[in-house]
This record gives C-alpha cells, structure tokens and sequence, in this order.
C-alpha cells in the first residue's frame, strides 16, 4: 500500500499540469489559499449559524432556517474539506502524502474529542468537585452517593432491569424470527412489520401509549384503561399499576414497555441469522432421526449465537443507561429509580453537579467491560474478514 | 393427514399462524389504542374503554378537536416543525464529516490508525451522560452562549452519532473492492476526487442506513432536545413529555400529541425500513 502511495503521487502530477516537479515542491499558494478559504468557510458558517439563533426574525420561517443548515451544513462540510485538501496537497509531496489521513479524520474525530472523550475526562474530573464543580472535595461526593439508600436501590432496579430486559428480548426474538420463517412469505412480512413498528417510537411517545394501558380510574367508575378493565373482569379492585412496588411489580410494567420497543431489533436481526442457518445441516440431521426442538437446540442455536450475544449486549447497553421511560413516567417515585434518573435529578432537580457526575463515573465502570467486548468483537471481525 | 402446502411448497404451520397472528395483535393494541383515543371526545374517554368505541364504532362521538387543540393550543405545531429543523441537519451533517473520516480508516494507512479507531468503538460505548455537565458548560452562556439554539443541538448530534456513522461506514467500505481505490490512484485521482467520484457514490446503502437510524435517534430524542434546546425552538417530544407531566387539563390532547410525534418516524420508518434493517445488522451499537 505505502509503495503504490510513493509511486502514484508522480504521475499523478504529470496528468495534473505537465509539470513532473510541480507536486514534489512546496506550493505556497495552494497552502496559503487552501488555509485561507478553510478560515473564511468556517467563520462564514459560524456568523450564518450564530444568526439562526440570534436574528431569527430575518429568516422569515423556520422551514428557511432548517433548508438553510441543511444547505449551508452539508455545502460547508464538503468546502472545508476542500480547502483543507487544498492545503495539504500544497505541502511538499512526502509531508503531503503523510498529513492527508489526518486532514480526513480530523474534523469527525474533533468532534468525537469534543462532544465524548473530552467530557469523559471532564466528568471523572468534576466527580471529584463540589456541586457547583468550584473547588475539590475529594472523594466526598462518592461517600455520600454510597451512602445514600436511594443510589442503591436504584442500583438494585438497574440489575433487576439488566437481568430481565435482555433475556426477555433475546428469547422472544428467537421465538418469533422462528415462527414467522414457517409463515408464508407475505404472512411473514406483515407479521413482522408489526411487531417491528415500535422501534419508531420514542420512549415518550411509547410511555403515553402505555399510559392507556396502565391507567386508573376510581372503583365503581368504568375502567379505561386495558390492564383494570381485564383485570376488574376478572373480579379484582381497580389498581394504581404504576404505584405497587410489591415485587418489583411496577419497575416489571415499565420493563414491558422497553421489551415492547426492543423486540422488533431483536427479531430482524435473529430472524436473518436463521435463514442463514444452511438448510442442509437441518437435513442431515432430519436423516439422523431428530425431532424438530432437539434440531433447534442443537443444529439452530449453535449456529445463531453470535448473533444472539451481539444482540443481548445491543440491549445490554441500551438498558444499562435506560432512563426516558422511568423518568416520563414515575420519575423514579415508589421504588423504580435507576441509575439514569438519579443522574438526572442530582444534576438538575438538585444541583448537586458533583454527585451527579459522580454517578455518571459508576456507569462509566459498568460499560468498560462492554468496550473491552466490543473491542474483541471487531478484532475477530477484522480477522474473518 | 390434511397438511395443506403454501404456495412455495413448504407445509403450511397451523400453530405458527396462530402464534404470530396472537402475537402481531398484542404488539399492536397499544398503538391501535392510542390512535382511537385520540379521535375520541373528552367525556368518551374518561368514561369508557377505547375499545367500546371499536366494537361500537357508529354510537361513538368521533372528533378530531383534540388534534387542533394540540397543533395549537399545546404549540405541538411549532414544536413539529422545530423537530424536522433540527433532525434533518443532524442527521446529514454527521454524514459528511464520517464519510471522510471512514474513507481514511479503509483505503489509507498511517500511524495511530489503530489507536484511533479502537478510540472510536470505545466512545460507542460511553453514556451519552457523560457531555452533559462539560457540554453545557461549553455551550452555555459562560462558554460559546449557543445553548438554546438549534446549532448547540446540532453539534451534539453530529458528535454523538459520529461514531456510530463512522464505524457502520467504514465497516462498509471495507466490503468494496480496494482494487477499485487503487486504479482510481493510478489514473492520477487524488483521494480527495477518489472519495467524491467514486467511494462515496458507492457508499449510498449504508449512507441511508446510517440516515435512517440517527434521523429516528434524533427526532425521538428527549435527553438533548430538553436540555439543550429553549423552549421556542424545542421538539415535539419535549412537547409531549410537558404534557405528560399535567394531570387534569388537557389530557384529552395527550394522545393526539402522541399520534403527531409518531407520525413521522412511522412514515420514515415504513418507507426506509430496508435500510434500516441494513444499518442494524452491520452490527452497530449506539451510546
């Protein structure tokens, strides 16, 4: 790769202007016009921004506003990447050659740098700070989240949350991606699609669905929502679902919720792992005598697996930091808080900034086993490749 | 043995028709709930199930005030329009930048590559929780003053979905021929017009698989939108999550808002649901 780089620049240069010397020297002008246009290109998108914001009146709507950045992001985008090109290519050709990678991932990895590394290292900072980050206090925000019954019930919920939603989600994506390839191919697709649909909504969309669902009236009155009509039917008082906390039954209704969102991923993705599954392996064994659910167990999942741990860990991490859902629909009141929420009401409700962000870090050593596992992941990935 | 065949041969499964149809409808209920109580008068709702309304469609009172009475009076018309202002930046805008930055990851070498992109598939990982606190500061009136203003919510966008849209593209990238790359080289392009010429246009899949999951990412987003957005330019989820909020006055306009803030994704999920599957099963994950 590095000695077809070497060779090509020449050349390039002779269909380029017929000057063979011309792209191994310096090009000042290149550089200068190149670092000039980047400047220029970066200050005029910062003032047609800044106007957005300040003088939107000038705009006319907002639709002009929106095709504006749409414009202006994407066109902007694509000069500052001609200007930094530029400017590379001006460089002598061996430092050229060397600095376009960087020129490439620079602007996306600065951004990465800014908006997620920087602030994980600002955290962990601030972790260490009092609530309104101005002076350290040591390790105290951490005695006094360990201290608190609060930060660890919300502990017990988010394992409780961890243990079930995944499980559930996996399982029942297996069941359905293998019932619906028996199905004929259009019953398969509708079936699907339904089940599927829910990826689209937003957990507050999906909590107000829920909501009619859950929802109480007082007894005597008609109950509207679907769970005390069914279950008043049945014989039993009208019941406040959301505020029982008996065994952990409310966080489990709000679990349903996410499991109800989730499923869809988990059926497409498992469900075109098993029409990978090559049908011969299920003839062979078929010959050798065995039933269809011994032929699932032993001939089927063995062959889905990794896609059943890349989606179990999918879920994993979305349910590790699950939040929208508690805090739309309790806010963590009778006994389910997780972790998520209790950030969110430490940094806003009561602006203890650096409690806050010491339960951010808590989180952060949940997810490094899964960063380490994602690594491996796309390690043997590259090495199948 | 009355088995019938289905079209393709294969024996028809009368218990997997079962299972699924029972399945399908229970997945359904909700949604189908939500959409019949939203045409549903104030005094129908509070005093009977939704679907008395279904079996009895004609003695129902059906309305659609509560639609207006949320696209004005509760602003969910403005708060939709400021969705789309903000989605539709913040999906492409990220594009540009990774597209580029999956283009060195694939067809360059140079030192720290590695490094650098393991870096990458950390960051997916990490809770977005982690920018609120150092962001806000930055963003804030102490730092740039552009919290509020759909820039700041853009910019959070753009670097919260970047690994994410680097990773599916360079895991794309890498599937076309590098042959291709190498010839464009020989023939003089540089990679600057190898990307724009070729690379890119190539790319176009996983381009709308990734566009497809951040659009949906961002418009069903609350965390951001509700911190980083004032509340004239605010989402409509935000919207609806202010409303969720009141008890008593206007909970009749609940499930209308509901219905509005899906109705988009739906469209763009129904319409782009190939691509989306595609982006999925690059095996992407999203912090």
């Amino acid at each position: 790769m590095t000695a077809g780089t070497s060779a090509a620049a020449p050349r390039q240069s002779l269909r380029a202007d017929d000057d063979p010397q011309a792209a191994l020297r310096t090009q000042p002008v290149k550089i200068a016009v190149g670092l000039v246009g980047m400047i220029l290109t970066v200050w005029a998108l910062g003032n047609l921004f800044l106007a957005f914001g300040f003088y939107p009146e000038k705009f006319g709507s907002k639709i002009v506003i929106g095709l504006l950045a749409i414009v202006a992001g994407v066109g902007g985008a694509a000069v500052i990447f001609y200007f930094l090109n530029m400017f590379v290519e001006g460089l002598p050709a061996r430092l050229s050659e060397g600095l376009i990678p960087y020129a490439f991932i620079l602007p996306g990895f600065a951004l990465v740098a800014l908006m997620l590394i920087y602030p994980t290292f600002q955290t962990i900072n601030y972790s260490f700070a009092n609530s309104d980050s101005t002076a350290y206090v040591g390790l105290q925000n951490y005695r006094t989240i360990f201290g608190d019954s609060e930060f660890w019930s919300s502990i017990v919920n988010n394992v409780l949350w961890l243990v079930i939603v995944p499980a559930v989600v996996v399982a029942f994506g297996v069941v359905v991606a293998v019932l619906s390839d028996k199905l004929s191919a259009n019953g398969e697709k509708f079936a699907k699609s339904l089940i599927f649909l829910p990826m689209a909504i937003s957990s507050v969309s999906a909590v107000s669905i829920w909501a009619l669902v859950y929802s109480y009236n007082n007894p005597g009155q008609a109950q509207t929502g679907l769970l005390n009509a069914i279950w008043t039917s049945l014989g039993g008082d009208p019941q406040t679902w959301l505020q029982i906390s008996t065994a952990k039954l409310n966080s489990i209704l709000l679990m349903v919720i996410l499991i109800w969102l989730q499923a869809g991923f988990a059926m497409v993705l498992l469900s075109s792992a098993i029409k990978g599954v090559p049908e011969d392996t299920l003839e062979a064994a078929r010959i050798d005598g065995a039933g269809e659910f011994q032929i699932f167990w032993q001939v089927v999942i063995p062959q889905i697996k990794g896609t059943i741990i890349t989606v179990f860990v999918t879920v994993f991490i979305t349910v590790l930091k699950i939040f929208d859902i508690v805090y739309v629909s309790t806010n963590g009141q009778y006994g389910t808080n997780v972790i998520a929420n209790l950030f969110f009401n430490k940094l806003f409700a009561a602006s203890e900034a650096g409690q806050a962000t010491a339960i951010v870090v808590v989180l952060l050593l949940a997810v490094t086993p899964l960063i380490w596992y994602q690594i491996k992941h796309f390690r043997d990935e590259e090495a199948n490749r | 043995m009355s088995r019938k065949l289905m079209k393709d041969g294969r024996p028809r499964s009368p218990f997997s028709i079962t299972v699924m149809a029972l399945l399908a409808l229970l997945w359904s209920i909700p949604t189908i709930g939500l959409l019949i109580t939203s045409f549903r008068t104030r005094d129908d709702a509070q005093s009977s199930g939704w679907w008395t309304a279904l079996f009895n469609p004609f003695g129902a009172n059906w309305t659609a005030s509560n639609y207006s009475g949320a696209w004005t009076g509760q602003d969910f018309g403005s708060g939709f329009i400021n969705s789309l202002v903000v989605a539709i930046p913040a999906t492409i805008i990220p594009i540009m930048f990774a597209a580029f930055a999956a283009y060195a990851f694939t067809f360059m070498d140079f030192r720290f590559k590695e490094l650098f992109f393991l870096l990458i598939i950390a960051v997916m990982v990490v809770p977005i929780q982690v920018a609120f606190q150092p962001m806000l500061g930055i963003l804030g009136p102490r730092g740039l003053g552009i919290s509020g203003q759909y820039i700041a919510v853009w910019l959070l966008h753009t670097g919260f979905g970047m690994p994410l849209c680097i990773y599916t593209l360079r895991n794309y990238m890498s599937t076309l021929p590098r042959s291709v790359v190498e010839s464009a080289k020989i023939d003089g392009c540089s990679h600057y017009q190898t990307f724009w010429r070729l690379v890119a246009p190539m790319s176009i899949p996983a381009i709308a698989a990734f566009a497809t999951l951040q659009f949906l990412w961002v418009w069903n987003d609350l965390l951001v939108a509700k911190l980083f957005l004032k509340s004239e330019n605010t989402t409509v989820i935000v919207k609806l999550q202010q409303l969720l909020g009141t008890q008593g006055q206007g909970q009749e306009l609940l499930t209308a808002g509901a219905f509005i803030s899906i109705i988009v994704p739906m469209i763009v999920f129904v319409t782009l649901q190939r691509f989306m599957i595609r982006g999925m099963t690059s095996g992407a994950v999203k912090g």
